[in-house]
């Protein structure tokens, strides 16, 4: 039960920094974080991920709702410092190539 | 009955008053053990602890029995959270009872005939987490030396995860054709799984078409973990990688295939991610670990290296998995 989520949002910008394991005990702490702006139009969200070590199908799922909340809104959403583990993850599931992620180490983080 | 109880508990209490030894300290305890399988309410205890002193010292100040009043009023509220709690444990019964009839339709529903290739040697195993299980096998078998297999994992766990599962049952039930190539049953499926399930809920899914008399594999993945394949001539394992999203995220998706021959003794391993994700104390299991143990039992029947697979994974995790277990092994023979 190991996670940290901080989210902050002004002007329908959303940042947000996620640390530890997104796994089927702690996807519902961050679905319930993430609820209140999945509604907000035209939202702009960046969640750095370069903290969580260890995520599972469980937390692909709430990332994927988010996405598609977000998207159906107008608005857009991008995971960034993905370690290569978290990458391979997007990677095989096909959601790499339809949502905006970005790998640790790349990028102005 | 009341009467023989009230006066049973008179004298217990009488003993303790005597005496005050452990022995009658047991005395009571035993005894109220009995009053709950009764049902007795806490107000009534006291009650009859009431009367019992009563009658046992029946000089005590009137302002000793007034405070036994006030006190079984106070405790007509626990006697109702204790009947609360009673019917909580009956629902919780009938919910176990209709959980484990539930899994028992489910097993007939999702039910599978492994088809009889020419060549083809199959093993497989499914081990569901908790009593609904959220992987899925499916055979489609047409008797023309032709069969289609999909392994599916439904991401979340549980009973909603089995009845999602359930739309992709009958999704290849109507397809039914097992001549059929992985990139239009995925997409088929995609649409079904799209339009009935909630956001956060998605399939993962792998399909592979075999063709008995050419032993080529036509293979497609919706997001699954890929497929392995182990050449018996290099003795090395290959990844099936192949482009497709989960299902169930977008209408739109398209879903490409690829072939794979296979010669005498390869084997093509599908398995879901409650194999691969598998952690221990030391860390994650990764793949090598699993070409590991496939190798040293690769001249065994595909059901014998599956159980094997199966059986040192459960070991390496101290017999805890985390996640809904189904791996399938074809072999050529």
């Amino acid at each position: 039960m190991n996670i940290q989520v901080d989210l902050q949002e002004s002007d329908k910008v959303l940042k947000g920094y996620v640390r530890g394991e997104i796994d089927a005990h702690t996807a519902p702490v961050l679905r319930e974080k993430l609820e209140p702006y999945q509604n907000i139009e035209s939202l702009n969200a960046e969640l750095d991920l370069s903290d969580v070590d260890y995520m599972d199908s469980t937390g692909l799922g709430v990332f994927v709702a988010f996405y598609k909340s977000v998207n159906s809104q107008g608005g857009h959403l991008k995971l960034s410092g993905l370690s290569a583990r978290l990458k391979r993850l997007f990677d095989i599931t096909g959601l790499g190539d339809i949502m905006d992620i970005e790998s640790a180490g790349k990028g102005g983080i | 009955m009341v009467q023989k109880i009230g006066s049973q508990y008179k004298e217990i209490l009488n003993q303790y008053m005597q005496r005050q030894s452990e022995q009658n300290l047991y005395v009571g305890q035993n005894f109220s053990r009995q009053l709950i399988s009764e049902n007795t309410s806490p107000e009534d205890v006291i009650s009859m602890h009431k009367a019992a002193m009563q009658e046992l010292y029946e000089d005590m100040p009137e302002t000793v029995w007034h405070s036994f009043d006030f006190l079984i009023e106070m405790m007509i509220n626990y006697g109702l959270a204790l009947q609360e709690r009673q019917s909580l444990l009956q629902k919780q019964e009938e919910l176990r009872v209709e959980m484990d009839l539930a899994a028992n339709v489910q097993e007939t529903l999702l039910s599978t005939t492994m088809p009889s290739l020419d060549g083809l040697d199959i093993g497989l195993l499914s081990v569901p987490l908790r009593k609904m299980n959220g992987d899925y096998i499916y055979f489609i078998s047409g008797g023309e030396g032709h069969a289609g297999i999909a392994v599916a994992d439904v991401i979340g766990k549980g009973l909603p995860a089995a009845l999602c599962m359930s739309m992709v049952k009958f999704g290849m039930d109507s397809l039914n054709d097992s001549t059929a190539f992985p990139s239009e049953v995925l997409s088929t499926i995609n649409r079904i799984v799209e339009k009935s399930v909630d956001d956060f809920m998605f399939v993962s899914m792998f399909y592979g078409r075999y063709e008995a008399e050419t032993g080529v594999l036509t293979y497609g993945s919706a997001g699954h973990e890929p497929a392995m394949i182990y050449r018996a001539e290099t003795g090395e394992f290959e990844e099936l990688t192949v482009k497709g999203l989960l299902l169930g995220v977008s209408p739109m998706a398209s879903y490409e295939e690829k072939e794979v021959k296979l010669d005498k003794n390869d084997m093509v391993v599908i398995m879901t991610d409650g194999v691969t994700e598998g952690r221990t104390a030391e860390g994650f299991i990764d793949r090598q670990v699993i070409n590991e143990l496939i190798l040293r039992k690769k001249d065994e029947s595909a059901q014998t290296i599956v159980q094997f697979v199966y059986d040192e994974l459960v070991r390496m995790q101290n017999a805890e998995l985390s996640d809904d277990f189904t791996l399938v092994i074809y072999k050529k023979v």
